[in-house]
């Protein structure tokens, strides 16, 4: 499992993010983020993922994070929506139980 | 390109606000299996007789995006021009062998998976080229998906007007105050597409919302 700070997810451009996620999963890692992706990262992460599903030995993520939070008026108009924890997984590998706004129970089977 | 694209995701609806279309484009989202090839064969049906394409029980049935443009909904006097897309279901992972317990054979079952990965990707790629979103969800089902979650933000992060289609009202197990609660900032309209259970509603709240 790889848990990913803040600072360091900061630092990084989005697509070095995403490229560093989805070859951990594929390798059969679980990766937390401390503050998840935005947005548009999610759906790029999406696209990415159907790129690489070979039908075979990866089939696809699993992701567990929670709704976006409500924004005050000036964030919305000059901020950059910001995920929160994030744990994503290999799908045949993490499995989501219950999701709610506050809960996240998840299954996650070790190799 | 990337700062045309990103400009526009910001602030287009500005844009939006002060130069109106005379005609909307329209996209129906939703994960595989929420009704949304029904639900776009009920509202071509009721407005033009026609239907967009086959609804059906095996997940990622629609892996082509399809386009109906110039459909006319008159609702209290007032008149809403637009292009209907109905997108293939959103997905984080397609594992082929679902579909055999569908009947289908191993290499169909891997043709629709490719074809299915494909079709996300251009569900995906659509979202640049809307005017609003009808985001199905299926209300036997649990709305804190991570499909649900990603669709809402990404509609959230363009601005784009969005309105919640609670679908699969006429099952006797379907909740759809979970997905009201679950999105309570967003408006949720509750339906059955299939029966055209209240859909007069979601008409009324098409007009509004994207008129």
């Amino acid at each position: 499992m790889n848990l990913i700070s803040k600072d360091r997810l900061d630092k990084m451009p989005s697509m070095e993010k995403l490229r560093m996620i989805l070859d951990n999963v594929k390798e059969g890692r679980i990766v937390v983020l401390e503050t998840g992706l935005t947005p548009e990262e999610e759906a790029k992460l999406i696209e990415l993922t159907m790129l690489e599903i070979d039908h075979e030995n990866f089939i696809g993520i699993e992701v567990e994070t929670y709704p976006i939070k409500q924004r005050s008026l000036l964030s919305k108009i000059f901020g950059k929506k910001k995920g929160r924890l994030t744990v994503i997984g290999p799908a045949n590998r993490l499995k989501t139980l219950e999701k709610r706004e506050d809960v996240i129970k998840a299954l996650v089977q070790f190799q | 390109m990337g700062l045309i694209l990103a400009l526009k995701k910001k602030f287009g609806f500005i844009f939006r606000l002060f130069f109106r279309k005379d005609k909307v484009r329209i996209g129906i989202y939703g994960p595989p299996n929420a009704g949304k090839t029904t639900l776009a064969n009920r509202i071509l049906r009721d407005w033009t007789g026609d239907i967009i394409g086959p609804p059906s029980d095996i997940p990622h049935e629609t892996r082509r995006a399809r386009l109906r443009e110039g459909v006319k909904l008159e609702v209290d006097g007032k008149t809403l021009k637009i292009d209907i897309v109905d997108t293939p279901g959103l997905a984080t992972k397609i594992d082929f062998h679902d579909f055999l317990c569908y009947g289908l054979s191993e290499e169909e079952a891997k043709r629709r998976a490719k074809e299915a990965t494909e079709g996300v990707i251009e569900a995906i790629k659509w979202l640049d080229d809307l005017d609003g979103v009808l985001l199905v969800m299926d209300s036997t089902e649990d709305p804190f998906t991570q499909v649900n979650i990603t669709i809402v933000g990404n509609i959230e992060a363009r601005k784009l007007p969005l309105l919640i289609v609670a679908n699969k009202i006429d099952l006797p197990n379907a909740y759809p105050s979970r997905i009201k609660s679950a999105f309570p900032q967003h408006q949720v309209v509750a339906i059955s597409a299939l029966k055209g259970i209240n859909i007069e509603s979601l008409y009324k709240a098409m007009a509004e919302k994207f008129g």
